[in-house]
């Protein structure tokens, strides 16, 4: 009788495994069509009537005030790399390469990645607890009744200023970037100026400002939706009500955010090379 | 009776496992009050949502105009949907926007009226219920009681034609629970719309009501005019109701109208029986004073009559209740009509010291010196027999009612 307990145990485990992988992969699946239905229908609502006002408030929220702190981070990642470059270079004899590496890595990695990152965790964050917030104490029912279609008024305008301010604040935090290259790469370290803004300029392409920009919308996109979406269903979790499900979900929003960046990073990437 | 407006067949709703709704059926007439009531959790905030489709039943069939909801194509829903407004039992109000900006929005949203056009009508929406002093605050600066008068303020600024109340009067005192089914009342008829209202206020809310729906335990236990659910004489609704009517009629501290019950088939069994009794149906003229004092002031007026009136005639061992929004019936054990009249008419000589007094500083209060105005008082004197129910009583007393009372515009006393 024991034995045959224990045998059943045995079967149970991986039957168990793949049944979690099984409910996971469906749950998985159907969050992502939601995601993308959702994320449809908040970018047709852009185009309505009475969004401007609300789009430019967005955009100001998302943008104009996130971009002391992007630029802030920009200048040290740009000093940072200066610092590891010079001395990688200098092994190779290579410093005079120093404005290309610094420009490249920046304009097609770290600018549209970085920035994308600062911006989930400053407007991202807050646009998944004050959605939140408004769908448990019922405000987002109230648009509903007074005949406003809550997804327009609330959704529309954060995605359209997303996909509006993640590219500006990449071009801000490229250039700043490569001012804090030269910071330390020339000021600090002693490398030729003109050798410097000299690379810059040859070995960066449109086509890598093209790919920085392309990537930056992309990320725009996904980090809106992402945010949005985990504020507008928290009270559909099954894992917190209230207050609680408010904070799950910006931890949810963040954390889904970054690493859905650095995928679609790779997935953008691989198509533009 | 008419084809309903909206109509619920067969509808249930669940969740997590629970059903919430079973099964129910019910009508809702047009240009009717319509009052659900029942116990905490029994969905009633349930019911009103499925009616304007913030949720969807599992079962059944919601039939608005006649025609399945589920059958309507989106246009034709959001048509009527638009008619409906909504107030939510916590106000939901926006709390980023201050009163004037949450009273005006609906209109900002959904209209294309000039700027000026939509403050003029929200700031008439403000006035309407005396939040003038709160216009420019947030919701989080106000009163639980303001910011429910500025949620009402919001559902009713699109002028609605079905307007569904979730506990509007929920954390009012008894003055502005009254001053809020007051105002209900006022613009139903101002505007003809349809209110589906939830409640617990009874007596109050039963005055302004043309129809009762109870649920009980996720179904419909009684649905019809608040009378015949007192005639039902079935267990659950006699229980139900009884709870939830305390002793005191809150506004004006009489007694409730089932403690009034308890009282009167007291006195039928005791002593007094064998003895005449007789009683007196008073009443003052609401609506006028309404429109003359304000709502609230009015509401002031009538409160501060049944004060006077408890206290007048408990000293003689009478006992009295609110039966009607502006009438209450004294019951006089073991007093002859003549000695009930004479007792009636020493009330109404001293009503002027005691009641009118109050009226007339509320009417300097509100600044209406300049207006004219009566206020009649009407008394109707009757004796009771042993096997008299109290309706028959208010009948009788009704019949007999005249002016006892006239206290004219510029006060000079009584005119009887």
């Amino acid at each position: 009788m024991k034995e045959r307990e224990e045998t059943k145990k045995s079967v149970n485990i991986p039957v168990s495994f793949f049944r979690m992988i099984g409910r996971w992969t469906i749950r998985a699946v159907g969050n992502f069509g939601a995601m993308a239905v959702f994320f449809f229908l908040g970018f047709i609502n852009i185009f309505r009537a009475r969004q401007i006002r609300e789009i430019t408030n967005q955009t100001y929220y998302i943008g104009a005030k996130s971009s002391l702190i992007v630029m802030l981070v920009a200048l040290f990642t740009g000093m940072v790399l200066g610092l590891q470059l010079f001395y990688t270079l200098v092994k190779f004899g290579s410093v005079g390469a120093l404005g290309s590496a610094i420009s490249l890595s920046l304009v097609r990695e770290l600018g549209p990645v970085l920035t994308a990152i600062m911006i989930t965790a400053r407007a991202g964050s807050a646009m998944a607890a004050e959605i939140g917030i408004l769908r448990n104490s019922e405000q987002i029912d109230a648009l509903y009744t007074m005949g406003v279609d809550p997804i327009r008024y609330l959704i529309s305008p954060k995605i359209a200023a997303s996909i509006i301010s993640f590219p500006l604040l990449t071009a801000f935090f490229d250039l700043i970037g490569i001012i804090g290259g030269y910071i330390t790469g020339v000021v600090l370290l002693g490398t030729n100026a003109g050798t410097y803004f000299y690379r810059v300029q040859s070995s960066i392409d449109i086509v890598d400002v093209r790919g920085g920009f392309i990537k930056a919308l992309v990320f725009g996109a996904i980090v809106s939706c992402i945010c949005c979406f985990q504020g507008y269903f928290c009270h559909m979790r099954s894992d917190g009500f209230g207050a609680k499900s408010v904070g799950l979900a910006t931890v949810s929003a963040v954390v889904i955010s970054c690493v859905m960046i650095l995928v679609s990073d790779y997935v953008v990437t691989s198509f533009l090379m | 009776m008419d084809a309903p407006l909206i109509e619920f067949r067969n509808v249930t709703k669940g969740f997590n496992g629970k059903t919430v709704l079973d099964n129910v059926n019910l009508s809702i007439y047009e240009n009717q009050v319509t009052t659900i009531i029942g116990k905490s959790g029994t969905g009633k905030s349930v019911l009103l949502k499925h009616i304007i489709g913030l949720l969807k039943p599992d079962e059944g069939t919601i039939l608005f105009q006649g025609v399945p909801i589920n059958k309507m194509k989106k246009a034709e829903w959001e048509g009527h949907r638009r008619k409906i407004a909504y107030l939510f039992q916590n106000n939901a109000l926006l709390d980023s926007m201050t009163v004037l900006e949450n009273v005006a929005f609906p209109l900002r949203q959904t209209t294309d009226l000039p700027k000026a056009e939509i403050e003029k009508r929200a700031m008439r929406r403000i006035e309407d219920l005396e939040l003038l002093e709160a216009v420019g605050k947030f919701p989080s600066e106000l009163s639980g009681g303001m910011q429910k008068r500025v949620a009402l303020a919001r559902a009713l600024v699109t002028d609605p034609q079905i307007v569904l109340f979730d506990e509007p009067t929920t954390g009012q005192d008894p003055i502005r629970k009254n001053m809020i089914l007051s105002m209900i009342i006022h613009y139903r008829k101002k505007y003809g719309f349809t209110a589906i209202m939830i409640s617990h206020d009874i007596p109050d809310v039963f005055f302004i009501s043309d129809r009762v729906i109870i649920l009980w335990e996720g179904s419909v236990g009684f649905e019809g005019p608040y009378e015949d659910a007192l005639k039902q004489n079935v267990p659950m609704i006699d229980e139900f109701l009884r709870s939830l009517d305390g002793f005191e009629d809150q506004l004006t501290g009489l007694l409730s109208r089932e403690a009034f019950k308890m009282h009167y088939s007291g006195m039928l069994g005791s002593a007094a029986r064998e003895a005449a009794s007789s009683a007196a149906l008073f009443g003052v003229r609401l609506n006028i004073l309404s429109e003359v004092l304000g709502t609230q002031a009015a509401l002031e007026a009538l409160r501060s009559l049944g004060e006077y009136t408890n206290r007048y005639f408990n000293a003689i061992g009478g006992f009295s209740a609110r039966h009607s929004r502006d009438e209450i019936l004294t019951i006089f054990p073991r007093k002859t009509i003549e000695e009930a009249r004479k007792l009636v008419a020493d009330y109404s000589r001293d009503l002027e010291r005691g009641v009118i007094d109050h009226i007339r500083d509320i009417a300097s209060a509100n600044s209406v010196e300049a207006t004219c105005f009566d206020i009649h008082i009407h008394a109707g004197v009757t004796e009771i027999s042993p096997e008299d129910t109290i309706d028959e009583i208010i009948e009788k007393g009704r019949a007999k009612q005249e002016i006892i009372s006239t206290y004219r515009c510029d006060f000079g006393g009584n005119d009887q």
